[in-house]
């Protein structure tokens, strides 16, 4: 379980003149939850993206499973089990649920569709009920579970996910959080990106803090949610 | 709803509603038809107008009390659900437009029993724009992507028989697949410079584009014959030809079978080749529109970033809906030139190209149904109103604001059947329009 399954080493992104990412080095395990917190524009997003090429990394290195991913195609890494669900969900208004699932079997083919979207209305019940429901009119949380089941559509051992508290009630966000504890425990590899810094770190193995496109702190959950410099950035200092 | 609370009959409303209608028509019609010029002075003509307004009053009174009527609100209420977007159909939703296939068949199998060679003519016209609006369909309707220059592909279907036949003998056989190849082509060319382009900036370059196509035919002399047009030839039937004589000593198609000449066989034969063409491509199309391609260019249309995020590949998506779209409007090109007979680039202006658009954008971004009934109305009903042929620019402005209104997204609703879960697993309230 030590083996990492992606390693990220001295990427440097850019958009245009401005560097994004700075240097940052990290590495996920097999099985692990690791989640990276840091404020609005610190390039969390970048770095999800820049997993799948797009951003492609001016220089550094992306490891996934001992294989340099760094030049791939983005299809190449969608289709060898990375998935990622993407910052402000980006569902597809028009289609009902079971459509948008269906689509997220792109990368692999929808020979296991039927039995991987049934596994996806056990995981969230509510998506059942509203299976032929067009997206754009579910509720926010919806949505949110309904892009984390189309990326787990494509049966990924690593899975991205940026930011899937975003504008949710706590409510909300305590019933996604337990999915996703629930699919940790299945052994699936998450990688967690999330300005709702308390949630991610109760639920994380490990995590990384970013400013500014570098990489300042880390360590197990539970040393960063007690640790002075993230209480008073992240946490509301109390 | 509000259709299961039965409401009564409100004729207050009704009357209130009538006498503004009334109102607005003496408004309106007032001044028109009321006052009649006669030298340097004018004519009241007050019972016109209290005529016309009386029409407009009884008119807009009982349509008002129809409208209350059960029968009335469930009209209202299609109008009003069209606002919503995409319809989808339950999976194992059999459409209540299914028989229409079958019908269509037939009436094709059929007309050409009993119609004239100038009725086959519409109709070979009205296929004509089928093919190029099911074409523009995947391009637009599906993969979202405004082109306004796609009246490019289809010249160079109909330019690439005239100048495949001039300049190097070959038939309409040769050409026809050549020609989708071609425009496919020319369509993946076009495709690559406008990859990152969305919207409006997507819009301004394929019109450009097909200017430029329709520049350069008008303006190579030697190779075209710019304005003056370039002759096209007919089909052949395994080798016959429909000519009164057959070139080269060979033995035209009527002395062969041993039948009187008639000129009209060879608008026949068009017809029914067009036909199964027209068949071949509503048939490739929707089993594309099942397939991940057809898919991905509708998840492209959605919600680009999405597409990335699931490493879709949007650079083939896009290509292949030009290249497809493309390749679709050649084919329509070279039947257009075999037809006339001949090719000039008065046919492909950018007028063309808005009237392909106006086909989709009627029938319903998306819909193959509403895009064949689109293209017939749109090109058959000019020929067949002929002495409205002038008006027809203005019939269309008349259409688009009437649909804009009350079915803002085409006449027949987007309606995707599902995906495929279990038979059976799911039921549906809403029924299809
Ligand atoms: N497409 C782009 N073009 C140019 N600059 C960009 C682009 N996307 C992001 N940036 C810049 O890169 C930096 C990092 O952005 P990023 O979206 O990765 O931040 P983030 O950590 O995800 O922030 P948030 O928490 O607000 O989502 C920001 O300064 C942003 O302005
Ligand atoms: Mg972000």
């Amino acid at each position: 379980m030590t083996r990492p399954i992606i390693e990220l080493k001295d990427l440097d992104v850019f958009y245009g003149p401005i560097q994004a990412l700075k240097g940052v080095s990290l590495h996920i395990n097999e099985g692990e939850t690791v989640s990276l917190i840091g404020s609005n524009g610190a390039g969390k997003s970048t770095l999800l993206m820049s997993i799948f090429g797009q951003p492609r990394a001016a220089g550094g290195q992306i490891l996934y499973q001992g294989v340099d991913i760094t030049h791939k195609s983005s299809h190449y890494i969608a289709s060898n089990g990375i998935a990622q669900s993407p910052e402000g969900r980006r569902v597809f208004p028009d289609m009902t649920v079971e459509e948008n699932l269906l689509m997220g079997t792109i990368p692999i083919g929808d020979k296991h569709a039927k039995e991987d979207m049934q596994r996806m209305f056990e995981l969230f019940p509510r998506l059942e009920e509203r299976r032929n429901q067009r997206a754009m009119t579910m509720s926010g949380g919806e949505q949110q579970m309904l892009a984390i089941a189309r990326a787990l559509m494509s049966r990924p051992k690593l899975l991205l996910l940026d930011e899937p508290s975003l504008g949710l009630a706590p409510i909300v966000v305590k019933q996604i959080f337990a999915t996703l504890r629930e699919l940790a425990k299945t052994g699936m590899t998450i990688f967690l990106v999330e300005q709702n810094a308390n949630h991610a770190l109760k639920l994380s193995d490990r995590a990384y803090v970013m400013v500014n496109g570098e990489i300042r702190l880390t360590g197990t959950g539970k040393e960063l949610l007690v640790n002075e410099e993230v209480r008073n950035a992240y946490l509301g200092g109390h | 709803m509000s259709s299961t609370t039965p409401k009564k009959i409100d004729v207050k409303k009704s009357l209130v509603e009538a006498i503004l209608a009334g109102l607005i028509a003496l408004i309106v019609f007032g001044p028109i038809v009321g006052v009649v010029l006669e030298g340097y002075s004018f004519n009241l003509e007050s019972t016109r107008v209290a005529w016309i307004i009386a029409i407009v009053m009884a008119g807009r009174f009982a349509l008002s009390l129809f409208l209350q009527t059960p029968r009335g609100l469930r009209i209202l209420e299609g109008f009003e659900s069209t606002g919503s977007g995409v319809h989808v159909l339950p999976p194992d939703y059999k459409s209540r437009l299914r028989w229409i296939i079958p019908l269509m068949i037939a009436i094709a199998v059929a007309l050409p029993f009993f119609s004239n060679s100038y009725l086959l003519g519409v109709v070979i016209l009205g296929l004509i724009y089928v093919l190029l609006g099911l074409g523009l369909n995947i391009v637009v309707g599906l993969a979202g992507l405004l082109d306004l220059g796609y009246v490019a592909f289809y010249a160079i279907g109909a330019y690439g028989l005239a100048l495949g036949y001039q300049y190097l003998g070959l038939g309409f056989w040769t050409v026809l697949p050549l020609a989708a190849i071609t425009a496919g082509l020319a369509g993946c060319i076009l495709g690559f410079p406008v990859l990152r382009l969305h919207g409006d900036y997507l819009a301004i370059v394929t019109l450009g584009f097909g200017e430029i196509i329709r520049l350069i035919l008008n303006n190579w002399l030697s190779l075209t014959g710019g304005p003056n047009g370039m002759p096209a030839p007919l089909p052949t039937f395994f080798g016959l030809e429909f000519g009164k004589r057959a070139k080269d000593g060979g033995v035209p198609f009527h002395e062969f079978f041993g039948i009187a000449y008639n000129p009209d066989v060879k608008y026949y034969f068009i017809y029914a080749v067009l036909f199964l063409v027209v068949l071949a491509v509503l048939y490739i199309k929707h089993r594309l529109v099942k397939m991940p391609v057809g898919r991905a260019w509708e998840a492209l249309r959605e919600d680009e970033i999405a597409c990335r995020s699931m490493g879709l590949n949007h650079v083939l998506v896009k290509l292949s809906a030009f290249t497809i779209g493309a390749s679709t409007a050649g084919l329509a090109g070279v039947f257009f030139a075999t037809y006339q007979g001949f090719v000039n680039p008065t046919s492909f202006t950018f007028f063309e190209s808005a009237l392909i658009l106006a086909i989709v954008v009627l029938g319903g971004m998306g819909s193959t149904i509403g895009v064949v009934i689109a293209a017939f109305v749109l090109t058959v009903a000019p020929e067949l109103l002929r002495g409205f042929a002038e008006y027809r620019v203005l019939l269309f402005g008349i259409l688009m604001v009437l649909m804009m209104i009350w079915r803002p997204r085409g006449l027949i609703r987007i309606s995707r059947t599902g995906v495929t879960p279990r038979k059976g697993a799911i039921h549906y309230e809403r029924t299809a329009p």
